[in-house]
């Protein structure tokens, strides 16, 4: 277990991370993981983040060890694509009985490996440890180590049992196996200088087809995609690739940065959401491509099939205007979600609640995260507060990932899926505008209309009631300014280490803070995922001016 | 007698079965205003949560412990109350159903006592009711965490009726096994009714993961049975189980309040379903109301109509055991032949079913064995094995994810059973084979072209 936590470190310590940059050392061992709430809304665990960054991976079979639970509800469930092999959707577990959890699960494994490269002769096996397992100490990657030995085929251990943390430390544990196994030992029957890897990027719904007709166009060859419909030679071979796409960011900079170091292969951070950050992307590969020695011509091409696709698209999203116009789309943070698609979404005529920023500097970026409000916060709101949002935010139509969308249903709001599982593919330049057909199929619906009527006889709605109860609590608040006072200083900031609006505000008078690093020394706040600093910066300026508004008040 | 083997691999392909604790955690959806909580880790949550939602496509109430990987080596104890804690004063809810799971079996966690310490320190939390159920889900399966969960109800809830206390008139308990659906409980619902008795069912995910849109949203479930009802089902006149898996809550039932109990192991097909209603005409002292009399004669027809189309067809079945004899029970009764019957776990049922072998399997298993078949039937998971077969697919049970509907589909009663046979029947029409110049064909032998070869002029 000693070498998991080493691994656990060494992925917290990532230096590519930006957010890392920023943190003492000392910070910065904590990691970014939120620490778990019991009793708080559940998100996957490591072993879940392991499977989704390394399931697309198409040809090899993915073998869980642990019992039922952890494959058992889970399989077959991710809407990746494959243009070959078949295989990774075949769900392999080990389904451990009381039996192996007394004597341990280690023979069990073996043969399971046996059965499966005598059934199934994959080109390799990933073994994914889970919970019980871990807890009852069944090395897996020594049985891994044999079972190579044994039937002349990898097996690969990936070691990111659950409970060690959440979904994205899974992404990376299972990017680290990818590093010490199995990047690196083959060679590609030829190289070119127009290789590249596209790392992060899962296939969802097939995306990754959207861009590659293009890369296919400009000569540009995918040496491998970690993992979206890739094939486990692909990867075995990718260290010989001249630049690199690291493509949803927090994924895997682990595998992008390490392999710069091992192999010098370059890389940028990427998107392919939007027109714009498309365009950037081919732009960037083009470049990393020349620097290490492609012909420069190559970036003529690029532009001039950027420029031809822009046209196209931007054309496409015309035609949507007189429809969309005056729409108002409210976007909760989390899956697809980037600066372009929001430029993309305001050309096609829709409005982004709350914001009126038109320009892609990088504080507008900073301004739009901060209005639209994130996953957590919808999950924790209780359903009549979320309906008062969308009643005030007036939006037309919700965009999001997760579990909010039985709530907007059933507020009889159109919404569209963002996330993981979702069925339409939105990348590239035909992608963002299936996104925007899509959204002006959800509002053009006539359903809409039919089910927000009230039936033709007396009946007081949920919604009138939620009205009612809604109204009543403002009531109460204003009529009770103590009480609202003391629910204000209740609300919680950091929702990681659970401080208070009153905690932070007390510290700052008290002890005249300006700075964010010295209230998360003091209070706490900010100390977790950082994702609440840009309120504390807004708190700090405030009590700053209020400060300096009131002098009097200072001096005595 | 049937043959119950159990599969020799080592390795599950494509599993059939899921774990306990999900099963247990769905028991307690159906009691009204209830938080289930999985004791474990975030992830086994999780999953759960996106298995429910994608079957019920409804949003799930489910939480977790959230146990690290230091917590479940300490033990849970502070997890289990920090929970509590935030669930109460969060959700307001009236019940917390806990399942356990692998890591805090292994490690040992005594979630009985854990709750005794928070009854004691936390007296604020006396009216929130705490029910706990140990499911480790490196054993059992799916139907067997329900029937846990509910006999738990049933001991924990479920006051005894003070002596000299009288039965009250027309009260009737139900305890539908795992394998009915919302829509099913509705069926048999109206049925009771018709009889002139009220049933309480337990437990009741027909008001809570039914689909409706409810008049307002609860971060809990909404509908189902209260605990008050629950505590009242002491004073029924009769309980009514439904499939083998509810025998040990009925027998806790009767143990505890000494009502007497009647288990149907299944409600799919014409004599079943003739038994049920006579039970409840004689429960109710009622004669069997026109509406039955009528959808009795209707399932009737239906099956006339049908045998053709379900005769001598070969029908491969993927299922937990109750939900396993409920289908494949009709489907002989129909004229059908169940080549194939795998399940998930052990079973008194199983030796009932009519066909010779029973595996303890995997849909690997379900798959070889369905080669040749003209019906596959399991959840939607088996939905791979039928394509690659190439055969009609019918989808039971959970999960249904890749249809509609899956809460609504009902196959209980007669008309349940009508409709079923229509919804199978046309599976089997719609698969008919044209015959065309070469099917009848026999292959050619030496001996046979020697005899057909035309006499030389
Ligand atoms: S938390 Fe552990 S036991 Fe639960 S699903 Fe994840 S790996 Fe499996």
């Amino acid at each position: 277990m000693s070498s998991l936590a080493d691994k656990i470190q060494d992925v917290f310590n990532e230096p590519g991370c930006s957010t890392n940059t920023g943190k003492a050392a000392k910070e910065r061992k904590k990691g970014c993981s939120k620490p778990l709430q019991p009793g708080g809304a559940a998100g996957g665990c490591a072993f879940d983040g392991a499977k989704i960054a390394l399931q697309p991976v198409t040809d090899v079979a993915h073998l869980v060890h642990g019992p039922i639970a952890c494959e058992g509800s889970s399989w077959d469930n991710r809407g990746v694509k494959s243009s070959g092999s078949k295989l990774y959707r075949t769900s392999f577990t080990t389904d451990m009985s009381e039996n192996d959890v007394v004597f341990g699960g280690e023979k069990r494994l073996f043969k399971s490996i046996r059965e499966i490269i005598e059934k199934y002769d994959p080109p390799a096996v990933f073994v994914y440890q889970t919970c019980v397992p871990a807890m009852m100490g069944d090395d897996i990657a020594a049985v891994c180590k044999v079972a190579s030995e044994k039937f002349g085929k990898p097996c690969i251990p990936i070691i990111a049992p659950g409970f060690v943390g959440p979904k994205n430390l899974g992404n990376k544990l299972a990017g680290e196996a990818m590093l010490d196994y199995v990047i690196g030992t083959q060679e590609p029957d030829f190289t070119t200088p127009y290789d590249i890897n596209i790392i992060g990027e899962y296939n969802v719904a097939g995306e990754l087809w959207q861009v590659k007709p293009l890369l296919d166009e400009l000569g540009i060859r995918i040496l491998s995609c970690l993992s979206g419909d890739a094939r486990y030679h692909e990867i075995a071979r990718s260290h010989r690739a001249r630049a690199a796409m690291m493509v949803c960011s927090t994924a895997m900079i682990n595998v992008a940065r390490k392999m710069e170091e091992r192999y010098g292969i370059p890389y940028f951070e990427g998107s392919f959401y939007g027109i714009t950050d498309t365009s950037d992307s081919l732009r960037q590969i083009a470049k990393l491509l020349i620097a290490r020695g492609a012909d420069a011509e190559l970036m003529d091409r690029v532009e001039a099939v950027i420029a031809r696709e822009e046209a196209r698209a931007w054309e496409a999203l015309k035609a949507f205007t007189p429809r969309l116009t005056g729409k108002k789309v409210l976007l909760i943070t989390g899956g697809v979600k980037s600066w372009s698609v929001v430029a993309a979404l305001q050309e096609a005529g829709l409005s982004i609640v709350g914001s009126s920023v038109k320009k892609s500097t990088k504080e507008d970026k900073e301004r739009l995260k901060e209005m639209s409000p994130d996953v957590h916060q919808i999950d924790d709101l209780r359903p009549r507060e979320m309906y008062k949002m969308l009643k005030e935010a007036k939006a037309d139509i919700m965009l999001s990932g997760g579990r909010s969308q039985f709530v907007a249903l059933k507020a009889k709001m159109p919404w569209l899926d963002i996330n993981q599982e979702r069925h339409y593919a939105y990348a590239g330049y035909v992608g963002i505008i299936e996104m925007v057909r899509q959204i002006d199929k959800a509002l053009s619906n006539p359903v809409w209309e039919q089910v927000r009527k009230a039936p033709p006889w007396d009946e007081v709605s949920w919604e009138d009631r939620a009205d009612a109860a809604n109204a009543a609590d403002e009531a109460a608040l204003a009529a009770d300014p103590a009480r609202a006072e003391a629910e204000r200083r209740a609300t919680i900031v950091c929702k990681c280490k659970e401080i208070s609006v009153g905690t932070i505000e007390d510290a700052i008078r008290s002890h005249d803070l300006t700075v964010i690093a010295q209230v998360t020394q003091l209070t706490q706040a900010g100390g977790g995922c950082g994702s609440c600093k840009e309120t504390i910066a807004a708190m700090l300026a405030r009590e700053a001016k209020a400060a300096a508004d009131a002098p009097s008040a200072q001096v005595a | 007698m049937t043959k119950i083997t159990t599969s020799t691999k080592s390795c599950t392909v494509n599993a059939l079965k899921m774990s306990q604790p999900l099963g247990g955690a769905l028991a307690f959806m159906g009691v009204r205003n209830c938080m289930p909580l999985l004791h474990g880790s975030q992830g086994c949550t999780s999953f759960g949560l996106v298995l429910f939602v994608r079957h019920f496509r409804e949003s799930i109430p489910l939480q977790t412990t959230a146990m690290s990987e230091v917590a479940t080596v300490l033990g849970g104890y502070d997890n289990v109350e920090q929970a509590i804690v935030n669930i109460v004063g969060r959700t307001k809810p009236d019940m917390i159903g806990i399942c356990s799971t692998g890591v805090t079996e292994i490690k040992g966690d005594d979630v009985d006592s854990f709750i005794k310490t928070i009854r004691s320190k936390h007296p604020e939390l006396a009216h929130v009711a705490l029910v706990n159920v140990a499911t480790p889900d490196f054993k059992d399966a799916f139907e067997d965490g329900w029937a846990k969960a509910t006999t738990r109800l049933v001991e924990a809830l479920v006051l005894r009726p003070a002596s000299g206390t009288s039965r009250r008139q027309g009260r009737l308990n139900v305890l539908p096994g795992s394998h009915l659906t919302p829509g099913d409980l509705d069926e048999l619902r109206d049925i009771i009714e018709a009889f002139g008795l009220q049933p309480t069912f337990l437990p009741d995910i027909s008001g809570s993961l039914d689909g409706h849109v409810p008049d307002d949203f609860t971060p809990t479930t909404h509908g189902g049975v209260s605990v008050s009802q629950i505590a009242a089902m002491g004073t029924a006149i009769h309980t009514i189980a439904i499939g083998e898996q509810m025998r040990p809550a009925a027998e806790a039932m009767e143990a505890r309040t000494g009502i007497p109990f009647t288990l149907f192991r299944r409600l799919t097909g014409l004599a079943p379903n003739d038994e049920f209603i006579a039970c409840l005409s004689k429960i109710s002292g009622k004669p069997v109301p026109a509406k039955y009399r009528r959808q009795r004669s209707q399932l009737i027809d239906a099956m006339l109509d049908g045998h053709f189309y379900f005769g001598g067809k070969q029908v491969a079945i993927g299922a937990e055991p109750d939900m396993l004899l409920n289908i494949g029970g009709w489907l002989a009764d129909m004229g059908c032949r169940i080549t194939t019957a795998v399940t998930t776990t052990t079973s008194p049922v199983l030796d009932q079913m009519p066909c010779d072998e029973v595996l303890i399997g995997d849909l690997e298993d379900l798959e070889t064995g369905a080669e040749g078949c003209d019906l596959l039937v399991s959840h939607s998971h088996g939905r791979q094995a039928a394509e690659r077969l190439a055969v009609p697919f019918l989808r039971i049970g959970l999960p249904i994810f890749d249809r509609l509907g899956a809460a609504h589909q009902v196959s209980v009663g007669y008309r349940g059973t009508r409709d079923l046979i229509f919804t199978v029947g046309n599976l089997f029409i719609a698969d008919l084979h044209e015959p065309d110049v070469g099917t009848w064909r026999q292959p050619v032998t030496p001996t046979d072209s020697v005899s057909a070869t035309p006499a030389t002029h």
